[in-house]
């Protein structure tokens, strides 16, 4: 069976999906991820999802379980690269994964789970320290 | 039958260039001076009547719908797209069908002589099929109006959903008149593109000019702002006008989005979002960068 790679990048966990997923993937890939999460210690999951044409609410289901579950062990989930054409979709079929951030592409996906990690880490005392 | 296609035939031959000379002339009389260029009108006569005389030889004189009258029918087509372009109404463009009837009735009736029962057929038979073919022109006069308007349509749809970029990562969407369904999509679909090809943060949503918010438009812009949070960006109200706000309250809509007064709030707030200062020349001399933003 086909599996989904789970990349990390300092404490970012990045998953990119390339592919069809069906029932037993997305099961895999949610045991996988929570499981990596716990040994790596991260504190943010990146889903890629812009080679993806379709997103059907089985996905969306799986996108918000993710995040779902991530946030149980502390980690963000930003769903990033979504195609215009799949966010209309989205919208139009009234699944409009409110439990997950979204960001553009994995670089404002990396920027963006780090201010999140950052404010949940008491930014205000970073940031002065930055500034100085 | 066949008789009466024979005459209509020989008259055609016979007399094409009177035919087409008188023919002109009436037109001429019945539109407008400077409507139609001269020479215009009589090339396309004269185009016409060949046509019409090549379809009677080859063709049924019973239908126009024939392969037969193919070329009678695209030189139709072509002479009364034209004319709707140029603003003709219906009844100058269908005169130049109708105008022939008179010297085709003349030549008709000087082939004929005295024999008034053969007149009478002829005539029928001509004139059902001129009849038919101004029919025709004006079903094509019709389909070339639809066309235009279309086409405008299209162009105003075009022209009324326009995205502008404010500064870099800051996109606004000034939307001016009614919002309905189809036009949520251009709108949706022109900001999500937009946002990808400027990398934008936040998408400014003015309806400054949309006359009436209901709970339909209400809903249209809630998906517009869904989509753009979905790319990752997002979206401010501004430009709800005071009596909106009341019938947005009394409708019971909730928008759950941030909404300003005006553009230039919205502005402000997008610029604080995104790290970015305004400063008055002045100040900045004065007290060096303190000020927060440009509010």
């Amino acid at each position: 069976m086909e599996q989904i790679p789970i990349l990390k990048i300092g404490d970012c966990l990045l998953v990119s999906i390339q592919v069809d997923m069906h029932d037993r993937m997305a099961l895999a890939l949610q045991d996988d991820l929570t499981n990596k999460i716990v040994t790596s210690r991260a504190r943010g999951v990146m889903i890629d999802i812009s080679a993806l044409e379709i997103v059907d609410s089985f996905i969306g289901r799986m996108l918000n379980n993710i995040a779902a579950m991530s946030r149980v062990l502390d980690a963000v989930t930003v769903v990033v690269g979504m195609r215009p054409a799949v966010a209309i979709t989205l919208v139009e079929l009234g699944l409009a994964l409110t439990g997950v951030r979204t960001a553009l592409n994995v670089d404002r996906g990396l920027a963006l789970i780090r201010k999140i990690i950052d404010e949940q880490d008491g930014a205000g005392v970073l940031d002065e320290y930055r500034e100085n | 039958m066949a008789r009466s296609k024979a005459l209509l035939q020989g008259v055609l031959d016979k007399n094409a260039d009177p035919l087409v000379a008188r023919w002109v002339e009436l037109q001429r009389k019945a539109l407008k001076s400077g409507q139609l260029e001269a020479s215009e009108l009589e090339s396309q006569s004269k185009k016409f009547v060949k046509a019409l005389q090549s379809a009677v030889v080859s063709g049924d004189i019973e239908s126009i719908n024939t392969p037969a009258w193919a070329e009678v029918r695209d030189l139709l087509e072509e002479v009364t797209r034209a004319r709707a372009l140029q603003g003709f109404s219906p009844s100058e463009t269908a005169t130049f069908v109708f105008a022939l009837k008179e010297p085709l009735f003349e030549y008709l009736r000087r082939e004929c002589g005295k024999d008034a029962d053969k007149l009478a057929d002829e005539i029928m038979t001509a004139s059902t099929l001129l009849d038919q073919i101004g029919l025709y022109t004006t079903e094509m006069y019709q389909k070339s109006r639809e066309q235009i308007i279309q086409r405008q349509q299209e162009e105003m749809m075009e022209l009324s959903t326009p995205v502008v970029q404010l500064w870099r990562g800051i996109l606004a969407l000034p939307l001016i008149g009614t919002l309905d369904s189809a036009r949520t999509q251009i709108v949706m679909e022109n900001l999500l593109q937009e946002i990808v090809k400027t990398e934008a943060e936040i998408a400014i949503i003015d309806i400054t000019g949309v006359p009436t918010v209901d709970t339909l438009v209400a809903q249209h812009l809630l998906k517009t702002v869904e989509a753009a949070r979905l790319m990752g960006a997002d979206c401010l109200i501004s430009g709800i006008r005071p009596q909106i706000a009341q019938t947005l309250v009394h409708l019971g809509v909730e928008l759950n989005v941030v909404s300003k007064a005006t553009m230039a709030d919205a502005l402000s707030l997008s610029f604080r979002r995104i790290g970015k200062v305004v400063i008055d020349r002045k100040t900045k001399k004065e007290s060096g960068i303190s000020e927060s933003a440009a509010d």
